[in-house]
């Protein structure tokens, strides 16, 4: 059997309220991907919509897009699972042409959150848990990434410090990439400036500036079997391993409350996979929905010990110059996450570094990239790897 | 014209705002109304399920009885929420939690007159039935 490649990729920006609907924001993300690979709607065989659902008024998006981005007669179908909807859309693609089923998928991701208002988005969101047993209780994804936190710190002695550190990192690519929603810089002591919208209280011990920015936006890429891949691209980037997996959705399932056991199980998957270890990845993309979720993919996927994720960002080893770049476009937390968007963004920046044509964002060479993508609470989990 | 069938939604009760109305495990808000937190036990292969389950996935059986949530866990974690789901607004600021029961755990909420500053991870803690002021039921964490 032959390889699967990624042969485009592409994003809108990410944004606070998208003027427009959600056929124009998926057409955003689209378009950028097919100008990327060079090929024609005719080449793509199949057509995956992917998003997290109860956005949007529209039932069923994935007919309404083929149509608006060209892609009939041609199959399409709607898939979620949740934050980590287009990276599973990734993984279907991948079987759809492993299967000799089709040679060219586009995986499309979507989410335009300010459908809704911020309160009601949070309680979407927080539909996500376990709305029998836990959301009677008055949860929210910040307070349940909170427990984590609180779980980490008291057996690893990590601090709220240590997690600043991280959006300070996210802070300073954010800047740098214009695809980004939040382009300003955040300092290390704005943590603990009480005028600063950064140090507010969320869900302790998080803070303002420890969860990621709400954002509409979209995504796409173009994924094709080996031969039609060499035919139509001159850089495809490959897909060398993929994990998957999921946990309990109540907390009180789960023996692990200092890291994510998905994420630990869809990375070994894909290591395996990809027959390479931690100490292989150039450059890695994250799930960072807020900074402590960063800080434990550094220890479920290997790149730090557990406990050690904490030295990993205060030596800057996650920096674009360190050891093991991470979320080098300023991850969810600066660039956005718009949920099933988020999936696809990720991959697009692994691709353009690979490819070597992350501009300013470049780290030095990679020949292999980590994309980590989780839905909801440590629900799903994906890891993919990649390589020239 | 039948009799319109009375449909248990005695669940609609569980927590400032439940999501959830109708559901095989609904003697739970009985059992809180009688000051017990319940949990369910498969007949078969002795599995203890919290939250409680009317169906054993290992046996494919639906034979059950219930238990009680009784003596201490150890706190695994909690947060502070400082902003809440709609509907929630009015019990701020309010903490989530979890204990660890060892064949089980309970994710609830700590009573509200503890706060981060009077727990810490690995206390022991008790589970005890809360009314709340809108006449809705859950449960809530104490020191043990
Ligand atoms: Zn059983």
């Amino acid at each position: 059997m032959g390889k699967v490649g990624i042969i485009g990729v592409g994003q809108s920006a990410f944004v606070r309220g998208y003027p427009g609907s959600i056929r124009e924001l998926a057409f955003e993300g689209f378009k950028e991907a097919m100008l990327d690979a060079q090929i024609s709607t005719r080449e793509i065989d199949a057509s995956i919509i992917c998003s997290a659902p109860e956005y949007d008024k529209q039932r069923s998006p994935a007919g309404v897009f083929a149509e608006y981005l060209g892609l009939t007669p041609q199959p399409t179908f709607y898939l979620e699972s949740l934050c980590s909807s287009s990276s599973t859309g990734l993984k279907v693609a991948y079987s759809l042409i492993k299967s000799g089923l089709h040679d060219v998928v586009a995986v499309v991701g979507f989410q335009k959150m300010s459908e809704i208002s911020s309160a009601e988005s949070q309680e979407r969101m927080g539909r996500g848990a376990d709305i029998q047993w836990e959301s009677p209780f008055g949860t929210m994804m910040p307070a349940y990434y909170a427990m984590y936190a609180n779980a980490h710190m008291a057996k690893y002695g990590t601090t709220p410090d240590d997690l600043a550190r991280i959006r300070v990192k996210a802070a300073t690519y954010g800047q740098i990439n214009d695809k980004a929603v939040y382009r300003k810089p955040v300092t290390f002591d704005m943590f603990s400036d009480p005028e600063s919208p950064m140090s507010g209280p969320v869900a302790s011990p998080l803070r303002v500036g420890d969860c990621c920015a709400n954002a509409d936006g979209s995504s796409c890429v173009l994924v094709a079997g080996e031969e039609k891949a060499k035919a139509l691209s001159k850089k495809p980037v490959w897909i060398l391993g993929i994990g998957a997996a999921s946990a309990t959705v109540n907390l009180a399932g789960r023996d692990l409350f200092t890291g994510l056991t998905v994420g630990q199980e869809a990375g070994e998957q894909a290591y395996k996979m990809a027959g390479v270890t931690p100490k292989d990845i150039d450059v890695a993309e994250v799930h960072d929905c807020f900074t402590i979720a960063e800080l434990m993919a550094y220890e479920n996927l290997g790149f730090a010990k557990p406990g050690e994720g904490k030295d990993l960002i205060g030596n800057k080893e996650t920096y674009k110059e360190g050891s093991i770049p991470v979320n080098v476009d300023g991850g969810l937390l600066s660039k956005g996450h718009p949920i099933g968007a988020t999936g696809g963004s990720q991959l697009r920046t692994i691709v353009l570094q690979l490819r070597g044509e992350a501009g300013e964002m470049q780290v030095t060479d990679p020949e292999i990239g980590l994309v980590h993508n989780i839905g909801g609470v440590g629900l799903y989990g994906n890891v993919t790897i990649l390589g020239r | 014209m039948g009799k319109k069938r009375e449909i248990d939604d005695r669940f609609k009760r569980f927590g400032t705002v439940s999501f959830t109305s109708t559901t095989k495990v609904n003697d739970f808000i009985s059992h809180l109304d009688e000051g017990k937190v319940a949990g369910t036990k498969c007949k078969d292969c002795g599995a203890v399920f919290f939250p409680p389950r009317a169906d054993c996935y290992k046996c494919l059986t639906s034979d059950m009885e219930w238990f009680d949530v009784s003596g201490t866990g150890k706190l695994v974690s909690y947060s502070k929420l400082e902003y809440a789901p709609v509907g929630f607004e009015g019990d701020l600021p309010y903490c989530i939690a979890l204990l660890d029961y060892g064949d089980y755990k309970v994710f609830g909420r700590l009573a509200g007159d503890l706060t981060p500053e009077g727990v810490e991870v690995g206390m022991e803690m008790k589970t005890v039935v809360n009314t709340l002021p809108n006449g809705q039921v859950n449960y809530v964490f104490e020191k043990a």
